[in-house]
C-alpha cells in the first residue's frame, strides 16, 4: 500500500510541479530569475512581468481575438452539431444510414494539409477572422455523443408534443434541447477549449497582426526563447544579451499563465460532465 | 426458403414502398434542413480536400483563377511526386522518425494510463484520490504551445530538470537536452505520456467501476491478496478496454503528431525531430512545393486509412471485437 501512495504521490507531482514552476517563475521579478535556482517560492516577489503583459499590444490582441473566436465559436459548433445529431436520432429518417457513413468516413480518411490550404484560399477563408469558426464547425465525435444522448431520450415526451401539432423543429427547440443542457454544456466546454487552444489555423492561416491568437503569439516567443537559449549554448552570445533573453523569461512565462488559467478554473467544472461523457463514448462507439 | 425471401418484391409494391419514401421524405423535409449546415461544412472543408488531392498527381501552379480551375490547367504528371519522395532518400528518414516516435510513446504512454487506474483504484473513494485524478488531467486540456513552454522551461540549461540533476551531483554541466538529436525521441514520448496519461485512465477506471463485486469477493473467500485480486480479477477484466484502445492506437501509429514535433524542435534535431506531418508542411507550405506536400500527404492517408481498416478487421476475427 504505501508502494501505491509512493507512486500516486509521484504521478501528483510530475503532473502539478511543471505548472508550479512556471508559476514561481513568472511571480519572480526579472533581474533576479537570470541566477536561475527557482523551483519552489519566488524568490524577489514581483508583478512586474504582468504589468509588462498588459502593456504588450501583441499579447493583447491575442488574448482579445482569442476570446472573440471562443465566444462565437463555441456556441455556433453547439448550434450545427445538435441540429445534425437530432435529425440523426430519428431512426426513421429516410437514409439515415447514408447519411451517417457520409459524416463517418471523414473520421478516417482526410485530404492533408496541403489542399485543405488550397480549399480555405478558394473560399477566401485565409487571412480572415471566419477561418477560426466555418472549418471548426463540425466534429463527427461530438455528433455521435449528442445523438446517443438524444436516442436514450424517453419516446412519450416527443410524442405528446407532436399530439399538440408542433413540428420537427418546434421539438427541437422546446422539447429535445432543454432535457439534453447537460451534453450541450459538454460539447459547448469542449470545443470553446479547442478554440482557446488552436493555435496552427492562426499560425498558418492567417499572415494580419491583428489576427493572431494568443497561442500564436507564445508560439512566436517560443521560437524567439528558443533561438536565444540556443545561440547563447553554442557561446556565441554576449553577456549582456544572454542577461536580457533570459530576462524575458519572466515574461515568457507570465505569458503562459495567462493562457492557462482559463483552462484551470474552467475545467473543474467540465470533469463531472465528461467522465460521464467519455464513458458513454467509449461504450456506444 | 431463402432464395424467396431475397426475390425482390413485385413491381406493384415497389412503387408504392417508392412513393410511400417520398411522401415521407417530404414530411421530414425540416429534418434535412437540420441537417444542412452540418452538411455544407463537412461537404467544403472535409470532401473539399479529398478532391483536391488531385494536385498531388499534377505539376500545380497556383493562379489561374480558382482553386478547381487552377489545378485542372496543372500539368498530369501521374505518380512522379511519389517516386520522388521514394527516391530521394527522405522517405527512409521520416518514417523512421514517424515510426519510432510513435511506437515509443506507444511503449510508455500505453500502459501508464492502465497502471494509474489500477492504482488509483487502490486507494479508495478518498479525497487523495480526488485530488490525484484532477491534477492529472490538467495537461490534457492546455493546448501544446503552453506545454511546450513548459517543457522547453523545464529542459533549458537553467531550469529545473538540469539543477537538479546538478544539485544530485548526477552530472557537472548542465545536458542540452533539446540540442540532442538522440534525446528527442524520448522527450517526444515522455511529453505524450505526461500530456495524457491521466486522461486516458479515466476510461479504464470507468471500465474497473462496471466490474461485478462478487468477483472479488469470490476472490477474497479463496484467500487472495489485493495484488491477487489485480491480477486475476481487475485485469482480465479490462481486457476488452484494452484491445479496443490498442486497436485504435495501432492504427493511429502514422499519426506521431504535429504540435510537438514542431514547437519542440530546432535545426540540429531536425534529423531525429522530423515526422511525416512536419515534413509536408516544411516542404508543402512553407516552401511552396504544394503539390509534392499533397503527394506526402496523400501517401499517410492511405496507409492509415488501410491500418485502421486492416486492424479492425482483424480484430473482429480474432477477438469477436470490432470498432464498426
Amino acid at each position: 500500500m504505501a508502494f501505491v501512495y509512493a507512486f500516486l504521490i509521484l504521478v501528483f507531482l510530475v503532473t502539478f510541479y511543471p505548472f508550479w514552476n512556471i508559476l514561481v517563475l513568472s511571480l519572480n521579478s526579472a533581474d533576479d530569475a537570470v541566477r536561475g535556482g527557482l523551483y519552489l517560492w519566488p524568490r524577489s516577489f514581483s508583478l512586474q512581468s504582468y504589468q509588462e503583459i498588459l502593456k504588450d499590444q501583441e499579447i493583447l490582441g491575442g488574448i482579445k481575438v482569442t476570446l472573440l473566436r471562443t465566444a462565437i465559436g463555441a456556441p455556433l459548433t453547439v448550434l450545427v452539431i445538435s441540429l445534425l445529431a437530432f435529425a440523426l436520432s430519428k431512426k426513421d429518417l429516410v437514409g439515415n444510414k447514408l447519411i451517417s457513413l457520409f459524416f463517418i468516413f471523414t473520421m478516417y480518411f482526410g485530404g492533408g494539409l496541403i489542399p485543405y490550404y488550397m480549399i480555405l484560399k478558394s473560399v477566401h477563408l485565409i487571412d480572415t477572422f471566419a477561418v477560426y469558426i466555418f472549418p471548426n464547425l463540425m466534429n463527427v465525435f461530438f455528433v455521435i455523443i449528442v445523438r446517443s444522448f438524444m436516442q436514450e431520450l424517453p419516446a412519450e415526451v416527443e410524442e405528446s408534443a407532436k399530439i399538440d401539432g408542433a413540428n420537427d423543429f418546434q421539438i427541437y427547440v422546446r422539447v429535445v434541447l432543454p432535457i439534453c443542457v447537460p451534453v450541450l454544456v459538454t460539447i459547448g466546454l469542449f470545443s470553446a477549449i479547442n478554440q482557446w487552444n488552436a493555435w496552427f489555423d492562426s499560425y498558418v492561416f492567417t499572415y494580419k497582426s491583428e489576427l493572431k491568437t494568443l497561442q500564436a503569439v507564445l508560439v512566436k516567443i517560443l521560437n524567439q526563447y528558443q533561438t536565444q537559449e540556443f545561440t547563447s549554448a553554442s557561446g556565441q552570445l554576449a553577456d549582456s544579451a544572454k542577461r536580457m533573453s533570459v530576462s524575458s523569461e519572466t515574461i515568457r512565462m507570465a505569458a503562459t499563465m495567462v493562457a492557462t488559467l482559463p483552462i484551470v478554473l474552467v475545467y473543474p467544472f467540465l470533469q463531472r460532465y465528461f467522465v460521464k461523457g467519455m464513458t458513454l463514448g467509449a461504450v456506444k462507439s | 426458403m431463402e432464395a424467396s425471401l431475397k426475390k425482390p418484391p413485385s413491381p406493384a409494391i415497389a412503387t408504392s414502398r417508392k412513393t410511400g419514401k417520398w411522401k415521407k421524405m417530404k414530411q421530414q423535409k425540416i429534418l434535412y434542413l437540420m441537417i444542412l449546415p452540418a452538411f455544407l461544412c463537412t461537404l467544403v472543408f472535409a470532401y473539399g480536400p479529398m478532391f483536391g488531392l488531385y494536385m498531388a498527381f499534377t505539376n500545380y501552379s497556383p493562379g489561374g483563377g480558382s482553386f478547381f480551375g487552377s489545378f485542372f490547367h496543372s500539368e498530369f504528371v501521374g505518380a512522379q511526386w511519389f517516386r520522388y519522395f521514394f527516391e530521394n532518400g527522405d522517405f527512409y528518414k521520416i518514417m523512421r522518425n514517424t515510426l519510432a516516435q510513435s511506437l515509443l510513446s506507444l511503449l510508455i504512454g500505453f500502459p501508464a494510463p492502465i497502471v494509474l487506474a489500477l492504482l488509483i483504484n487502490e486507494v479508495g473513494g478518498g479525497l487523495f484520490k480526488r485530488f490525484v485524478q484532477t491534477v492529472s488531467y490538467l495537461p490534457h486540456f492546455i493546448s501544446w504551445v503552453i506545454a511546450a513552454n513548459i517543457i522547453v522551461t523545464l529542459l533549458s540549461s537553467q531550469g529545473a530538470i538540469n539543477e537538479l540533476l546538478m544539485a544530485l551531483h548526477l552530472v557537472d554541466k548542465p545536458i542540452q537536452f533539446l540540442q540532442n538529436g538522440h534525446a528527442f525521441w524520448g522527450i517526444i514520448a515522455l511529453s505524450n505520456t505526461w500530456k495524457d496519461m491521466g486522461f486516458n485512465a479515466i476510461i479504464y477506471l470507468a471500465a474497473i467501476a462496471g466490474i461485478n463485486p462478487e468477483l472479488y469477493e469470490a476472490a477474497r473467500v479463496d484467500g487472495a491478496s489485493r495484488w491477487r485480486q489485480m491480477w486475476n480479477v481487475t485485469l482480465p477484466s479490462l481486457k476488452p478496454t484494452i484491445v479496443i484502445l490498442s486497436i485504435l492506437a495501432v492504427g493511429n501509429v502514422l499519426n506521431a503528431g504535429f504540435d510537438q514535433q514542431y514547437l519542440l524542435q530546432n535545426t540540429t534535431v531536425l534529423e531525429y525531430s522530423d515526422v511525416i506531418d512536419t515534413y509536408t508542411y516544411r516542404y508543402g507550405l512553407q516552401n511552396g512545393m504544394f503539390s509534392y506536400g499533397a503527394a506526402v500527404g496523400l501517401f499517410k492517408s492511405v496507409i492509415a486509412f488501410i491500418l485502421v481498416v486492416a486492424v479492425n478487421a482483424w480484430s473482429r476475427k480474432v477477438n469477436q471485437q470490432s470498432l464498426y
